[in-house]
């Protein structure tokens, strides 16, 4: 290439540099605004309110942390939650898996139609998804609670966990596949010792994003919910009026466990990155 | 995969998936229309008459109802743009090695509950919360001045809540141009300006037509932002506010009905004419 020189050796002056900070400065910035709402999450979560109303800062207590679990209210919503997101991530994840498989390696008639099943739900107004579900309930008589709200979030979940699985195998390279099967191996076989180790990673994270859609629910849920609650519906009844500390508990504790994934995550991450030129020098 | 290709394989592996999606989404769509030509109140039952004067009906009693809700998520989705776009950018050219960090970081809030996210702005901007309650007492703001349950405040709440939604699919455009593009509009004497605007910007394109559906569309349907920190006020509620309410405590289901399929109809009227204004191989991208 024969970049101009002059560009090469102007230094910039002042007024670029100032320039060059600004952008850096506004992601910042956002970054901040951002972490706002939790920042004042995790502080209140530490007050010692004097009635319900949680509101102004009135003394530091770790006391919240030790109540918490002594409330049945909690409870019940907390176990429906885990229960709820546990199963429709596994029934989504093997529905979804199987119809990304389907999809990626197999030709058929009407794939547009399928396309159009999967993006739709992802894509409509969560409103829609769960008034259209009430009308269904309504319609025939079903008494909404626990398995309404979990035919509901399998239906969510399922188009999420096809588009992040099918991702990973449009990536995959299938001359691995083919050689397994030249080897004699049967479709079976190639399929357990070839394809599902190499997608693993996609339903994995398939799975876990399924897990924190159905957890956080707080629209599809309401209406397919009736008397049973869940962690948010939970959360949106008692903080009509003020915010009680043990949500802010229960939200940082949420936060910690967040982050404490992510952490995991970007270490291994980086470990990869400073493996990678190793295994170059050594080649 | 050829001795795989033929046979009942693929409709083996779509059948459970697929009769879910039908049962549980297909089917309740239609029975939303039929109930939403039904006639009749909550206590004597309702019976299908085929009445489509509902439509017009619930149109003339709510078409302000669906402008707000229009003006405030396309308000909402300009802002998340404005916001997001020089993040992704800051991100994606000059993130370097923290790119990945960063990107996490900036979805991090996001794994809180939305409804505990959102409970906490309602606190943070009440009218003496922390921070107008400290604007007033150094007398910035007038005493009687509050935010909450005005129009600006749900905007500011929906932009809140779909920035990350902007911000994914904006950083996977930019990050995919060939910088070499930039260097070489920059070498044929276009200033760092031009060079953004002709070919950073349209070579982004995908991502912000992807991010601006991805926030448009979820924010023109919600209710839970108007209900927390539009403080319930009905000058400020959305049309999911109506649809909520006529379903869960009117018990109004035809009405409601109606009401839902008119906010489909806008919803796919809107991005079909945004999708042909900006051309739709953009959507491929």
């Amino acid at each position: 290439m024969t970049a101009a020189p002059a560009a090469a050796t102007r230094r910039p002056g002042l007024g670029a540099r100032l320039a060059n900070l600004v952008l850096p400065v506004f992601t910042g910035l956002l970054l901040l605004f951002l972490f706002s709402p939790i920042g004042v999450m995790i502080a209140f979560s530490f007050n010692d309110p004097a009635g319900r109303q949680n509101i102004t800062w009135q003394g530091f207590t770790v006391r919240n942390y030790f109540d918490l679990w002594g409330r049945s209210q909690i409870t019940t919503p907390m176990i429906n939650s885990l229960l709820i997101a546990t199963v429709s991530t596994v029934v989504a994840t093997t529905f979804g898996t199987m119809i990304g498989l389907a999809l990626t390696r197999f030709a058929f008639r009407g794939r547009w139609i399928m396309n159009m099943l999967i993006f739709i739900p992802i894509t409509a107004p969560e409103i829609i998804l769960g008034a259209s579900l009430l009308t269904l309930w309504v319609s025939l008589g079903v008494e909404r609670g626990f398995l309404t709200i979990l035919a509901a979030h399998i239906m969510f979940n399922i188009s999420f966990v096809v588009v992040t699985v099918r991702a990973r195998l449009a990536g995959m390279n299938q001359s691995l596949e083919e050689a397994g099967m030249d080897l004699y191996a049967d479709g079976r076989t190639t399929f357990w010792k070839i394809t599902f180790p190499i997608i693993f990673p996609g339903i994995l994270s398939a799975a876990l994003l399924a897990f924190a859609l159905s957890i956080d629910d707080y629209v599809i849920t309401l209406f397919s919910a009736g008397h049973t609650l869940t962690f948010p519906l939970w959360v949106f009844g008692v903080s009509r009026l003020g915010i009680p500390p043990e949500v802010n508990v229960l939200g940082t504790l949420i936060f910690l466990t967040a982050f404490a994934f992510i952490g995991v995550q970007l270490w291994g991450q980086r470990r990869q990155g400073r493996a990678a030129p190793i295994t170059l020098v050594g080649r | 995969m050829r001795s795989l290709s033929r046979g009942i394989t693929p409709l083996l592996l779509l059948l459970p998936g697929t009769a879910w999606l039908i049962v549980f989404f297909v089917v309740p769509m239609a029975f939303m229309l039929l109930i939403s030509l039904q006639q009749g109140t909550f206590d004597t039952g309702y019976q299908l008459t085929w009445n489509f004067g509902i439509y017009p009906e619930v149109i003339g009693q709510y078409w302000e109802l669906y402008w707000r809700s229009a003006i405030f998520a396309l308000a909402a989705t300009g802002l998340t743009l404005a916001i997001g776009y020089p993040v992704a950018y800051t991100i994606a050219f000059r993130g370097g090695r923290l790119k990945n960090a960063l990107l996490l970081i900036v979805v991090l809030p996001f794994f809180v509950s939305f409804v505990i996210r959102t409970l906490n702005w309602r606190m943070i901007l009440s009218d003496n919360g922390i921070v107008f309650g400290f604007l007033k007492d150094l007398g910035i703001v007038a005493p009687d001045f509050h935010f909450l349950a005005t129009p600006a405040s749900v905007i500011f709440g929906l932009t809140y809540n779909f920035l990350p939604f902007m911000i994914l699919p904006l950083y996977v455009a930019i990050e995919k141009i060939d910088r070499r593009l930039i260097e070489a509009a920059t070498d044929l004497y276009a200033s760092r300006l031009q060079a953004f605007w002709r070919v950073t910007f349209v070579l982004s394109l995908p991502g912000v037509v992807a991010g601006s559906l991805l926030t448009f569309i979820p924010a023109v349907g919600d209710f839970i932002t108007a209900e927390v920190i539009g403080a319930g006020n009905p000058q400020v509620f959305m049309i999911g506010n109506i649809i909520q309410r006529k379903f869960l405590d009117s018990l109004d289901y035809p009405a409601a009905a109606a009401l839902g399929f008119v906010l489909v109809a806008v919803v796919m009227v809107l991005v079909t004419v945004y999708t042909r204004l900006v051309g739709s191989d953009q959507l491929a991208g």
